[in-house]
């Protein structure tokens, strides 16, 4: 293409180009600097790195696929949102006409493997940090924060797995919560809750323990279902996005990725 | 064929397989000098070099194949919701591989006097635009690809509604929590479900304070850092990874455990053969009845605990871990060897209710308080 009038060019130079581009299209060594500058999604970048750190080899693209995910996930999370009511009497059936009704549908399908797939490839970054002794000083900060967004991504998919409100979506969250039930002093079967009584008033009872507080009942049911709901679309997600930022933020402050000194 | 399935299920049961692990273990992954030392007389270390990279995969693509050959290990393998559990088992020990390769790679060149490649590499700087930008392009471009191909061919589950009345048998946690409902075998809830998930996640974020070497930091490297990376794989690898594998593909109704081969019938008898460490003192070694009094039926499983927890930290720090006692000073050495203690009480559990069906070391039912 004729670098000086091609089409592209051409484009560029028009008032509307420049005014949402600032840098134009980079084509040397200062635009390429500009364009890293000057926009605020590329920016989360630096502008240069040491060539280690851009190699596959290095990182397995692990963190950055996570975050894509993460934006996938809420794409699709917010589209399924508009089919989607959280109640025992609708939930299950607007599942199924998700499934039945939609053609080529298959929104359900990105959202589901996409959440198995977030786990898998948070804990594969877990592992590449380990494996390269990332979480070494200055990093043990944003290691903890890392250890924050891990366990963020697993409840953000436990809570989902609850909406379809099928077999498979109660029971497994019924295995899960029973735990919440043995925490001790604070759940009824756990040890030491018998002891938190005043005279013969037991304070933790099945109502009032902490797998009540975590489903809203005492056994899964409307309350469980709303609360998952919340949690999944607004709670957790409004977390684990500061979690994200303060995560970013300090990979940048705390020397950029991590190399050999 | 028959046969060879009927071996891989009796080899598969957790009392051969696990003892074998924890034997083999730390020869493939050694923490010292002197297992290192004998890693490399048995030829272990080419594991991670390419063709012991291709003998794996090749070994582990057959053993899939042939599984598939047998309906039921077919049907539990594609079910929707564990087709995941694929995919993880063999990006795991792919990255465990890779991982590895770099590092013994790294290891060779400073063993020679170089720096490791990530240094090398380090010298040059380039530009993220475009650089970067395109790897992360690629990358983006291939998960989508991946999510849709994946989206089209299998359909998300969706089961009969939901009814509180009719409990499936097994119920199963979502696949990821699987490690900790395994746990439930060893221990009771408060413990798996409650205690050890807090400890696993302040442990982890403790890491970077329990680990005083400086070296290995920004690149790949085993021997600088070997008994980190043992620790660490020991936990993902046979801690966590393996027990999500038993507990999705080898537990089936009651909880039983079923080879891979077998077919999960619900009215599999097992032999409840565990007894507690207290029934052994009195009724076993002193032929008595058990004493009424609970503190002195339990006055056993609380001396073993003592020492776990009381002596054995000094034992270490005195032995095993005196110089990593001089480099934490007492505050983070007694955390870490808390924390070891605490994690290394699984496997202990396991091998005393596999081999030596033991339930609890103290048992305390009347206060839900059984470890």
């Amino acid at each position: 293409m004729d670098e000086q009038n091609g089409f592209l060019r051409k484009i560029s130079q028009t008032q509307l180009a420049k005014a949402i581009f600032r840098t134009g299209i980079p084509r040397n060594r200062r635009q390429r600097m500009m364009i890293m500058l000057n926009s605020v999604f590329l920016h989360l970048h630096p502008v240069r790195l040491p060539k280690h750190a851009v190699k596959v080899k290095y990182t397995w693209c692990m963190g950055g696929l996570s975050f894509f995910i993460f934006l996938v996930l809420t794409v699709t999370g917010i589209l399924l949102m508009f089919y989607y009511r959280p109640t025992v009497e609708y939930a299950y059936g607007d599942i199924m006409d998700l499934k039945e009704q939609v053609p080529l549908g298959i929104m359900r399908e990105i959202h589901r493997w996409g959440a198995h797939l977030m786990v898998i490839t948070v804990w594969l970054h877990m592992f590449r940090v380990f494996m390269t002794g990332s979480y070494k000083p200055p990093r043990e900060f944003n290691w903890a924060v890392g250890v924050v967004l891990l366990v963020l991504t697993m409840l953000m998919s436990f809570t989902g797995y609850l909406l379809p409100w099928d077999q498979l979506a109660i029971w497994a969250i019924t295995v899960g919560s029973n735990m919440a039930g043995a925490t001790p002093f604070a759940g009824t079967a756990g040890p030491g809750s018998s002891l938190l009584a005043l005279g013969d008033v037991n304070f933790i009872t099945a109502s009032s323990d902490a797998r009540f507080a975590m489903i809203g009942g005492r056994f899964i049911g409307e309350a469980a279902l709303l609360r998952f709901y919340v949690l999944h679309c607004i709670g957790l997600p409004f977390i684990i996005m500061i979690f994200m930022i303060v995560h970013f933020w300090r990979v940048r402050k705390d020397g950029g990725i991590s190399g050999p000194i | 064929m028959e046969a060879i399935k009927d071996f891989i299920n009796l080899v598969s049961r957790p009392q051969i397989f696990f003892p074998v692990i924890l034997a083999v273990f730390f020869f493939v992954f050694p923490p010292t000098e002197r297992l290192l030392a004998i890693n490399k007389k048995l030829g272990l270390y080419k594991l991670w070099t390419k063709r012991g990279g291709i003998i794996l995969f090749s070994f582990l693509v057959i053993a899939f194949a042939f599984g598939l050959t047998d309906p039921h290990f077919t049907k539990i393998v594609t079910k929707p919701d564990n087709v995941p559990i694929i995919g993880l088992a063999f990006l795991v020990l792919f990255f465990v591989w890779y991982s590895m390769k770099q590092a013994w790679e790294n290891d060779q060149r400073i063993a020679s006097g170089l720096r490791p490649k990530e240094a090398e590499d380090a010298k040059e700087k380039i530009l993220v635009w475009p650089d970067l930008v395109y790897i992360e392009l690629i990358a983006i471009i291939g998960c989508t690809i991946l999510l849709t191909v994946w989206a089209i061919i299998l359909k998300a589950p969706l089961e009969e509604p939901a009814n509180p009345t009719v409990s499936p048998n097994p119920s199963k946690a979502p696949w990821y929590f699987l490690g900790l409902q395994e746990m439930l075998v060893y221990f009771d809830p408060w413990i798996a479900g409650v205690l050890f998930p807090t400890v696993i996640i302040i442990g982890m974020m403790a890491i970077p304070y329990l680990d005083p070497n400086k070296k290995g930091c920004g690149y790949y490297t085993f021997r600088e850092r070997k008994m980190a990376i043992a620790i660490f794989m020991f936990y993902w690898l046979v801690l966590w990874f393996s027990l999500i594998t038993v507990g999705t593909f080898l537990r089936g109704p009651n909880w039983n455990f079923f080879g891979p081969f077998e077919y999960w019938d619900v009215h599999k008898l097992e032999a409840l053969t565990n007894i507690n460490l207290s029934d052994i003192i009195y009724m076993i070694w002193l032929k008595q009845q058990l004493p009424q009094n609970i503190l002195l039926r339990e006055m056993g499983g609380f001396l073993v605990l003592l020492f776990y927890f009381g002596c054995l930290p000094l034992v270490l720090a005195k032995s095993v871990f005196k110089s990593l006692y001089e480099r934490l000073g007492v505050f983070r050495y007694s955390l870490f060897v808390i924390f070891l203690l605490m994690s290394i009480g699984l496997p202990i559990k396991m091998i005393l209710r596999w081999v030596f069906n033991i339930k609890y070391i103290v048992a305390i039912p009347e206060f839900f308080f059984n470890i």
